[in-house]
């Protein structure tokens, strides 16, 4: 991470200067702040405004924030809210039809009044969902507008983790705890007892410009090894790993293992894991009618593979069984995400484990399946 | 496809509506300025109806009839329903053509065995009138269609007519019937082993509920035909037909865009599955 573009190091007062300088290019900053007893993402201004001295106590089916011993702005790992929520927001507004003479249908689009976001505080496994989730929406022959607009929109300030969560594990899914590529300026805290600063690296052009517009010093070899140091510190307490095994063909092949009744004895099928998940991208759409029936407005909103009504074709749901759905899930997200987009659907955050309220993990699971698998018995 | 907006429907006017079965009608559309121009023969249109919603409906016409596009409905649910009532001179919204076809290009030089299992008829009628309109393009060809009853057949003067040209073999079966019915009472894939063709050199196009569909695709392995050359026209939750809502995902395929028309080899494992 030494080589990206230009870099600085810059105090409390130069992250304000960022932020400012965000606001003024007409940006919408979004970041961490504590709200309800979590860490969440949302508007922000001030420095004063990220959760100074908080961290977070994760484990599967529980999250709680806790008071670091120190002011460290970003000594936690990922809440609940990922950026998913503003690039592929949980509603939105697609067309509106109308009747119009009696009998003829209008159709007008809604106007998609899309903010450009300055997200702070990217995390690697973010940025990696981010990634994952333009292949998803972008990268064929219709792309999603609404999302594009507002990712290609979007400045990013990504972060270089200094703090694992308990049920993090990035490292194992190689996608973090360091962020390599994808953003317009990355921040590493250097925090000891006497210090507290950042250093900020540029990866674009955008970046390199706000940047040279920041007070801070030269950033110096001490200051990169800092950094460095930071990122091998967090790697090392990963709370949790994926096993390091070709887990598509493993699951592929253990489609009738009896470990899925065995989870499914678990798992409320309450979807939260897919809401929480920076990749999960499932929609419906949603049509409401005014009461006069002369206007009727499509939308769609996230929605997800543990519905009831997901799957449903006339006559009854393709997936009944909290079984099957959490077999749709999870080798969606770990083994045929891969054929249809390149990728495993997973990013290693955790967020999952963490806001799976009876505490399902998905790397014991796949662990549990790789421990009794039976390959090869399919045709 | 590729408008800027590929979510919204744009208006079309019904044309005609005639009823088929009890809860089954055909419905002519009116081509809009961006639903006008060909359609490959086993692909959908998303169709709106005012309030209610959109759902997935297979072109059920004439490929080579511009004029019109026409949707086979079995009204069923909210969205199915309400086509069903409406008249001509009604609007819809509609947005496609989507999906994959028929083979038709690939099976050319082969024998061709199309089997269809009740409404799955729809979806592979435009191929038929394909295979008839280029009929030299084609070996031996052989229509299978088995329905739960004999008033369930879909399209019978049509099936007639088709079973009254000397160089398309139309064989209809039904799972019961009264004693009134001459004809042959039982499940489709119990007929494949009777049919006549050469498996080395046989396209088999196959549409109707899943289970058909597996039991079919099993006799025809039997049979002799490869995998590649068998198709089936899969059926999933569809919300957007542009591959991004998730809901008709399997396995590796999104049955919209990947699909709906895709090669036995690349569900074989997935289909025996249940609730997969």
């Amino acid at each position: 991470m030494d080589d990206h573009g230009v870099s600085s190091v810059i105090s409390l007062d130069g992250l304000q200067c960022l932020l400012d300088a965000l606001a003024r290019r007409g940006y919408q900053v979004v970041g961490p702040r504590v709200r309800d007893q979590a860490i969440v993402y949302d508007e922000l201004s001030r420095v004063e405004e990220l959760p100074a001295g908080w961290t977070d106590e994760q484990d599967g089916g529980h999250y709680r924030l806790k008071r670091r011993n120190d002011q460290a702005l970003f000594g936690y790992a990922v809440g609940p809210h990922s950026w998913k929520q503003f690039l592929h927001p949980p509603r939105v507004g697609l067309w509106q039809a109308t009747v119009v003479n009696e009998d003829r249908l209008h159709f007008e689009p809604v106007r998609d009044e899309a903010p450009r976001y300055a997200f702070i505080g990217v995390r690697a496994c973010e940025l990696a969902a981010i990634t994952i989730q333009d292949r998803v929406l972008m990268e064929d022959n219709h792309a999603d507008p609404h999302y594009r607009r507002r990712r290609e929109q979007a400045f990013l300030v990504a972060l270089n983790c200094s703090e694992a969560g308990g049920t993090c594990f990035c490292d194992s899914m190689n996608t973090g705890p360091d962020v390599k590529s994808g953003y317009d300026l990355v921040l590493t805290e250097l925090l000891d007892s006497d210090t507290h600063h950042f250093l900020i690296q540029s990866g674009s052009a955008e970046g390199a410009e706000i940047l040279s517009e920041l007070p801070g010093e030269l950033a110096t070899d001490a200051h990169f090894s800092a950094a460095r140091d930071v990122v091998e510190r967090t790697r090392r307490n990963m709370g949790r790993s994926m096993p390091k095994t070709d887990i598509p063909a493993l699951l592929m092949d253990n489609l009738e293992h009896a470990r899925w009744d065995d989870v499914a004895e678990r798992c409320l099928s309450c979807a939260n894991c897919t809401m929480v998940c920076p990749t999960c991208f499932c929609t419906t759409m949603e049509d409401t009618s005014d009461l006069e029936g002369v206007t009727a407005e499509s939308s769609r909103r996230w929605d997800s593979c543990f519905n009831a009504d997901f799957s449903y074709i006339h006559g009854g749901s393709v997936r009944n069984s909290t079984r099957s759905r959490y077999r749709q899930w999870m080798t969606h997200k770990l083994a045929t995400w891969v054929d249809q987009f390149g990728t495993s659907g997973c990013v290693g955050c955790g967020r999952c484990i963490t806001w799976c309220p009876v505490g399902i993990d998905l790397t014991e699971e796949v662990r549990a399946i790789q421990g009794d698998s039976s390959p090869g018995e399919q045709t | 496809m590729n408008s800027p907006d590929a979510w919204m429907p744009e208006p079309v006017r019904v044309l005609r509506r005639k009823q088929e079965l009890e809860t089954t009608w055909t419905l002519e559309l009116e081509p809009g300025q961006a639903s006008k121009g060909a359609f490959a023969p086993g692909q959908f249109n998303m169709l709106y109806v005012f309030g209610v919603g959109e759902i997935p409906i297979s072109l059920s016409g004439d490929p080579g009839q511009t004029d019109r596009l026409v949707h086979t409905v079995r009204a069923v649910g909210p969205a199915s329903r309400q086509l069903a009532t409406l008249r001509p001179m009604a609007t819809v919204g509609l947005r496609g053509p989507f999906g994959t076809g028929w083979p038709l290009a690939a099976a050319e030089g082969s024998d061709l065995l199309i089997i269809a299992g009740g409404l799955g008829l729809a979806p592979l009628r435009p191929a038929i009138y394909h295979v008839l309109n280029n009929r030299e393009r084609y070996g031996r060809v052989v229509l299978l269609y088995g329905t739960r009853s004999p008033d369930d057949i879909l399209f019978r003067e049509q099936l007639d007519a088709w079973n009254r040209l000397p160089d398309f073999d139309v064989h209809i079966t039904v799972d019961h019937a009264g004693s009134d019915w001459i004809g042959k009472v039982g499940v489709v894939p119990a007929l494949v082993p009777t049919l006549a063709f050469d498996p080395e050199d046989t396209v088999a196009m196959v549409c109707g509920p899943e289970i058909m569909m597996r039991f079919t695709a099993s006799a025809l392995r039997d049979a002799g035909v490869d995998d590649q050359s068998i198709y089936l026209s899969m059926e999933r939750n569809m919300k957007c037909a542009l591959g991004h809502c998730g809901h008709c995902q399997f396995g590796s395929t999104f049955v919209c865009k990947d699909g709906p028309v895709l090669s036995f080899d690349r569900l074989r494992g997935l289909l025996s599955l249940k609730e997969f």
